[in-house]
């Protein structure tokens, strides 16, 4: 079961990336306006 | 028919538009089916704008204008996306201003960032409303070219604007937004939303950390669980104990937001919900971190790391809620005239005072007007106001006479008439023509300024409300840590280390999560679905408020009447009212324009084309008197009972009944001979008597609180068939002030209003309530205010805050039930880390589940 030692912390530096991700987008502004988003997607593209 | 016009590509066929959008007003319950309605947006033509030559026909120029905009850009989609959204549309607010100020450099330097891409700004915009709005606003550069991008961010109504400064003015966007039905403002309280914004960042990247720590933690709990049934490697539980605590570390970091309040909550002794959370949270992470270190006992983890991540969820879902009524409220300030047109190259005191512009001898033509920021204006400066337009600044009437809608600021319904050395206030609102106003006094020196320093008086006076979950919390803590203290002694005889052990359980598992969120979930959930039904409350604290029986105090006009003047009485020869139609189409003045509305509503279609038919001649309009004209060597004379001459029997009485009811009376005499008397007031609401009559049944006493003349308040009063306890009039802002805080001693007082005379008592009470169509110092001052015209949503208020509360109430029951459960399970030693875990987010669910599932606010 040694694999477990390998695995498990590979898999919190992977969890640890996607935060990561969040933090970025979060500070670039993408979550700023949840409201508009959802209305604009229904746009076709004319 | 009307979907398959709809579904037509854009531009296609323009013309064919109009007959859908007209169906879609038709089907609106409730309302008369016209014979014509706009083209743009659905509602009924008034009949006096009615061109039969056009194959369109529009409510306002607002509407025409949008109208013709997108038909010639190829935006007709707009009106598929509208449509498809299932909204009402709203005539457009097309102004026709012009914003040269926009270009000037000090507007610059304010509100413009230059960026790499280009000139960067944003605008609040009026009138949006639907996501069609959201696709016409970012269509914006197609119709410019110069401006690289518009991007609306539809929950603030802000629009963020990229252009080419070298290609394009920004006063031209300004314009184009404005033409488009969205008169644009520079936003005022820019900095606060930065912070916000920052604010609320932040608090979602604790969100994420938070939520992947306790994801991990569970992993590792879930391994240590099925371990404990499963006989488990020593090293293997060693290893996932240390692992847990690491991925624990940074959640305890994010749960410093409820430390810190803890922390003021023992130092200012007010008793708050972050205190039971901290020493649970704190309590757990310690025994946990010192039985990893030891290598034995149990640890908490996972339950601390959830617990953290539900209550910061629960925060923002709690910020998000409360911020949508105050962003509408900063849209409504930032409406309020920031500019004013001053009058250069023109002294004030050597302005001629005795030129009226009405009579079309306006030569004083050799001045320059400029639209200027209002911090601008210093006394002693000259002012324009134009007709509709707000007056910027307390001063005297130099040139021009007119009419000004004072209801605002005195609570008088009917228009005050100045002429050259009339005083003005700022804050009323010129209805006829022209003035020019010398400025005396400016901003916060105003009597409009001096009101809103009492508003905000009144609102440092007010007592702050604790919610109920605050004020348990005290009680809350001391009994949780009694139990434990009692668990440990009960323990300690049996081994000191059990005792501890059960006693820190007791602790994680009383934690109160669900009692924490009870309230922000329940009060969260009741301000959208009051949001959704046209109620902007600005914080949950309004519904603890509420609680129990009280006060409630209505203003008149504009609040229990409709605050305009409308047709209500006819005496006389009712045949010759399409000649008071034609004639009263002539004139742009309040009464006609009451009277042309009044008419189109009473006279049929043939009636109202023959009024159109009758041949008019010298028609002359003298204000303060009225009209004249010759009808087929008739002399026609409409106006004021003054110059009438001597009244027949019946029209002096129709007169002296008319008057008495605090309204205005208006005749028509033809060739000297008194043959139509017209009352005009300001009617009561239609669902006014009913709402109140369903109030008074609630258990609440009412009352009126008005500015008007007290004759006609009672009159008012009288009327509604409702008995009230106090009837007030002739009130100044002081006086309703005052009222309103002696009355609030007592009991419950809510306030409802929309003036500035109302603003420092709906400060002052219980909950302020402004109506819609308020001022903008009315909706500053107040804790709601309502998008639905009327007072049916002050009972909606009431109503949906019992049962917001009665949520609340079941949530703590809930919870409390869920903790007495964990509590006796720990004291008598039989809880497990497994059982706390479960019970935790059980109880959460409860919560939330029960919070938006209730049916608050739904009529």
């Amino acid at each position: 079961m040694s694999v477990l030692y390998v695995l498990v912390p590979l898999a919190l530096v992977l969890a640890g990336a996607f935060v990561a991700a969040f933090v970025w987008a979060t500070r670039r502004g993408q979550f700023d306006d949840l409201e508009t988003p959802p209305v604009r997607i229904l746009f076709g593209d004319d | 028919m009307a979907t398959d016009v709809l579904r037509l590509s854009p531009g296609a066929a323009p013309e064919r538009a109009a007959p859908a959008t007209a169906s879609a007003a038709s089907g609106r319950a409730g309302r008369q089916p016209s014979p014509v309605s706009c083209a743009h947006c659905g509602l009924d033509v008034s009949p006096g704008d009615v061109t039969p030559e056009e194959e369109h026909q529009f409510c306002c120029l607002g509407c025409r204008t949008v109208y013709q905009v997108l038909h010639q850009h190829g935006l007709t989609a707009y009106y598929d996306y509208r449509e498809a959204g299932g909204v009402t549309p709203a005539p457009a607010r097309a102004t026709s201003k012009s914003y040269p100020h926009f270009d000037e450099q000090t507007f610059h330097d304010l509100y413009v960032r230059v960026t790499p891409r280009g000139a960067s700004t944003r605008f609040l915009l009026e009138g949006v409303h639907c996501a069609a709005c959201v696709w016409l606003i970012e269509r914006l550069p197609r119709l410019l070219p110069g401006l690289i991008e518009a991007r609306l961010d539809f929950g603030k109504s802000q629009v963020t604007l990229l252009w080419d400064p070298d290609k394009l003015a920004l006063s031209r966007v300004a314009e184009a937004l404005d033409r488009l039905g969205y008169p644009p403002h520079p936003p005022r309280a820019d900095q606060q939303s930065e912070v916000e914004r920052i604010g609320d960042r932040r608090l979602l990247v604790r969100i994420a950390i938070a939520g992947a720590a306790a994801g991990n933690s569970m992993m590792m709990a879930i391994a240590l669980y099925t371990g404990l049934f499963d006989r488990m490697a020593p090293e293997h539980e060693a290893y996932f104990r240390w692992l847990s605590l690491l991925l624990t570390l940074p959640s305890m970091g994010c749960a410093s937001v409820f430390f810190r309040g803890a922390w003021s909550a023992l130092r200012t002794r007010v008793p708050h919900m972050d205190l039971p959370i901290s020493i649970g949270i704190i309590a757990g992470f310690a025994r946990g971190a010192y039985n990893t270190w030891r290598g034995a006992g149990e640890i908490y983890f996972d339950s601390v790391a959830t617990l953290i991540f539900l209550l910061l969820v629960g925060r923002w879902v709690q910020r998000r809620y409360h911020r949508r009524a105050s962003r509408a409220a900063e849209l409504m300030y930032a409406l309020a005239p920031a500019s004013a047109r001053l009058v250069e190259g023109l002294e004030a005191d050597g302005c001629p005072t005795e030129l009226d512009p009405l009579q079309g001898n306006d030569n004083v033509t050799d001045y320059l007007v400029r639209e200027v920021p209002l911090e601008a204006v210093k006394a002693g400066a000259l002012v324009e106001v134009r007709a509709g337009e707000r007056v910027p600044v307390d001063g005297t009437v130099q040139l021009g006479s007119s009419e000004l809608d004072v209801a605002w600021l005195t609570g008088e319904a009917r228009p005050r008439q100045v002429e050259p050395g009339a005083t003005v206030h700022a804050g009323t609102v010129n209805i006829a023509s022209r003035l020019l106003v010398k400025a005396l006094k400016t901003g916060a020196e105003t009597r409009m300024g001096q009101l809103m320093q009492q508003v905000e008086d009144a609102q440092t006076r007010r007592a702050k409300v604790a919610m109920l979950a605050d004020r348990l919390s005290g009680y809350f803590t001391l009994a949780v840590l009694s139990l434990a203290l009692i668990t440990a002694m009960l323990w300690w005889g049996k081994s000191p280390d059990l005792a501890i052990e059960y006693a820190v359980a007791l602790l994680i598992v009383t934690c109160p999560c669900a009692l924490g969120n009870a309230t922000p979930l329940a009060l969260s959930a009741a301000l959208g679905r009051a949001a959704k039904a046209g109620l902007l409350i600005r914080g949950g604290d309004v519904f603890e408020r509420l609680r129990g029986k009280g006060r409630i105090v209505f203003d008149k006009t504009g609040t229990l009447t409709l605050g305009r003047l409308t047709l209500t009485q006819v005496v006389g020869d009712a045949r010759l009212l399409p000649w008071v139609l034609a004639l009263e189409q002539t004139s742009a003045h309040t009464i006609a324009r009451a009277l042309v509305s009044g008419l189109g509503a009473r006279l049929t279609v043939e009636e109202q084309a023959l009024a159109k038919r009758l041949p008019l001649e010298g028609v002359k309009e003298r204000l303060g008197e009225g009209l004249t004209a010759t009808l087929e060597g008739q002399r026609l004379r409409l106006g004021h009972a003054r110059g009438a001459g001597e009244l027949p029997a019946w029209a002096s009485e129709a007169v002296s009944a008319i008057t008495h009811a605090g309204e205005s009376p208006v005749l028509l005499s033809v060739d000297d001979e008194v043959r139509l008397v017209l009352g005009l007031g300001d009617p009561i609401r239609a669902e006014v008597p009913e709402t109140l009559k369903r109030l008074g049944e609630l258990g609440y006493e009412l009352a009126i609180l008005s500015g008007d003349h007290p004759d006609t308040v009672s009159a008012v009063a009288a009327s509604l068939g409702v008995p009230f306890v106090e009837v007030v009039g002739g009130a100044s802002p002081e006086r309703k002030l005052e009222l309103v805080e002696r009355w609030g001693k007592e009991q419950t007082v809510v306030m409802v209003g929309d003036g500035v005379n109302d603003a420092a008592a709906l400060s002052a009470a219980s909950v302020g309530v402004s109506v819609h169509g308020g001022a903008e110092a009315s909706l500053q001052a107040a804790d709601v205010f309502a998008t639905q015209p009327g007072i049916e949503p002050v009972r909606l208020l009431v109503v949906g805050a019992r049962q917001a509360l009665h949520v609340v109430h079941r949530n703590l029951g809930f919870s409390l039930a869920y903790n007495l459960v964990g509590v006796t399970l720990a004291m008598v030693g039989v809880l497990n880390p497994l059982i706390a875990s479960l019970l935790m987010p059980l109880s959460s669910l409860t919560v939330a589940g029960h919070s938006y599932r209730s049916r608050s606010f739904e009529s």
